[in-house]
């Protein structure tokens, strides 16, 4: 419970996810508060990806409830989630390439009737560039661009939690930094977001809040602050 | 000059019809990664119900409504019974082996094949269904139409070309201006992708079994205007969609297209130049070649996937 007594925007509960007979998420427990801006950190194959699946309920956990706002959506499908407030970025921008941008972000409302002037207004107001854009194929943009174009795509559906999978990875360092420049922007805009990522340091530098997996175990959560202090976290990723 | 107009007619009017059943194959292709071997049968069974619906209505000679509402009801009802044939093999032949490996859908494809085929022969027996279309209106659709450097394009034929074109039309309509087939394209490249943006993967899917069907029962019906019709005709046409599928690139709505007339042109030509005995060879021998030396097909695009 958060300080006003209201369930978190999200609740992992001793999550259990497995892949076939691989347990890949160990009573995995995370919350995520209204505004927060949380991190999931975690090295290859440690199960980050399989939690934001389990948690759009790409995948079932076998174990263990996912909660929206106290609601139980572990047995509901993915199109319900994503209409009570959730989206997400995916690992690697997952662009329809062949499609122009415009229908990219009009996927991203497609729970939304393809979204309204507003919605778009939004988005290019955001990332002027993906107006210019907006009328090419979204596969013959640079990369920096598709991250754009993929943030506004989870934006058209105005969620209240957005989760970005690995927005670090495949970006040369400079457009890494202006992605979590977005990032914060748009959390300033009132939005919760799950980043989840390998590259601890830029994602604590601005997060509330971290948790760290190792091998679909939670090992360390806390307030980033004290996560930067952390010396096994900064011999196992800070690197110093 | 006046023999290749008349071949180039041909090639054209069997062309859009294998245009018609390549595109069912690549649409359903194109969202279930799945070659739909059952889809020449949905073709015949439109041609059946074609023939049954003209029959009631009084026969190609002495129908009970003007030869117009005689061909778009006998197209309507073929369309619309293969569309709820396609979305019942969708529902009991292939949902419950979506995640099974690749190899299981596809024998449960051909399962659906030799069902169709089989149940049809033992309903109606093996004998071929003439629609009798020289009958209609007395003659007029073959005496009417026009002459091409003394060539007579008969108006059915026009009308045949022409209502393809149309669907094509609508289908190209359909797949990139409304939402749902929007919603189709994105699951065609990315389906979970597609699903983590909320978009419902089990209705594009009912939907894609809904056109692509429908395309082929107006194919089969097309394709019964012109020769009779029997049970086993699925095959042979499923087959050559399938190559005009192949030969466009799978997955790709322009490519059946192309790939469909380069087809019924190529086999007319041969029928024409050289012999009719060769052109089912010079077809599947176009498919050998396509798949050897550009197996991605004139419009396709290779797959680059990260593992």
């Amino acid at each position: 419970m958060s300080a006003n007594g209201a369930p978190p925007l999200l609740e992992l509960n001793a999550v259990d996810t497995y892949y076939g007979q691989i347990h890949i998420l160990q009573a995995l427990s995370i919350r995520i508060a209204a505004g927060e801006l949380v991190c999931l950190l975690g090295g290859n194959a440690s199960g980050k990806s399989t939690t934001l699946k389990t948690i759009l309920g790409i995948v079932q956990p076998r174990n263990g409830t996912v909660s929206i706002e106290g609601e139980d959506v572990t047995k509901r499908p993915t199109s319900y989630r994503i209409a009570r407030g959730l989206a997400i970025v995916p690992e690697n921008r997952r662009l329809f390439a062949p499609m122009t941008v415009l229908e990219n972000l009009e996927m991203g409302a497609y729970l939304r009737g393809g979204g309204s002037k507003e919605d778009f207004d939004r988005v290019y107001e955001l990332f002027p560039r993906v107006y210019e854009r907006r009328t090419q194929l979204a596969g013959t943009l640079s990369g920096g661009e598709q991250q754009m174009v993929a943030m506004g795509r989870a934006l058209m559906s105005r969620p209240r939690l957005l989760l970005m999978d690995e927005p670090s990875m495949g970006l040369a360092p400079i457009l890494v930094e202006r992605n979590f420049e977005i990032i914060k922007q748009v959390h300033e805009s009132g939005v919760a977001i799950l980043v989840v990522e390998q590259n601890a340091n830029v994602s604590l530098s601005i997060a509330d809040r971290g948790y760290v997996l190792s091998t679909g175990r939670l090992v360390l959560e806390g307030k980033a602050a004290e996560l930067r202090e952390n010396d096994d976290l900064r011999k196992a990723y800070l690197g110093h | 000059m006046q023999f290749f107009i008349q071949l180039s007619l041909d090639g054209l009017t069997i062309g859009s019809v294998y245009a018609l059943v390549a595109l069912g194959y690549t649409l359903i292709y194109g969202v279930l990664k799945l070659l739909n071997f059952a889809h020449g049968d949905v073709f015949m069974v439109g041609s059946f119900i074609g023939y049954g619906v003209l029959q009631a209505l009084g026969g190609a000679s002495d129908p009970v409504v003007p030869v117009w509402l005689l061909l778009v009801l006998v197209t309507l009802a073929a369309m619309v019974g293969c569309a709820v044939l396609g979305v019942v093999i969708e529902r009991f032949a292939y949902r419950p082996l979506r995640n099974a490996p690749r190899i299981a859908p596809l024998i449960s494809a051909l399962g659906v094949s030799f069902f169709l085929s089989n149940s049809m022969q033992l309903e109606f027996g093996a004998q071929q269904f003439n629609y009798a279309s020289y009958n209609l209106s007395g003659g007029a659709l073959y005496f009417h139409g026009f002459d091409l450097d003394h060539v007579h394009i008969p108006l059915l034929r026009i009308i045949t070309i022409g209502s393809a074109f149309a669907l094509m039309v609508v289908l190209w309509f359909l797949v990139n201006r409304t939402r749902t087939g929007k919603a189709m394209r994105a699951t065609s490249f990315d389906r979970e992708a597609a699903a983590m943006l909320g978009i419902d993967i089990d209705r594009v899917i009912v939907f894609t079994f809904i056109l692509g069907s429908a395309l082929a029962g107006a194919a089969g019906v097309m394709f019964a205007l012109r020769v009779p019709t029997f049970a086993a005709v699925g095959f042979t046409t499923g087959l050559k969609g399938f190559t005009a599928a192949v030969i466009g690139g799978i997955g790709s709505i322009p490519g059946a297209m192309v790939g469909g007339i380069l087809l019924g042109c190529a086999e007319s030509y041969t029928a024409g130049y050289w012999t009719t005995a060769w052109s089912d060879l010079v077809v599947f021998s176009i498919l050998i070649a396509f798949m050897i030396f550009r197996p991605q097909g004139l419009f396709g695009r290779v797959d680059i996937r990260k593992v």
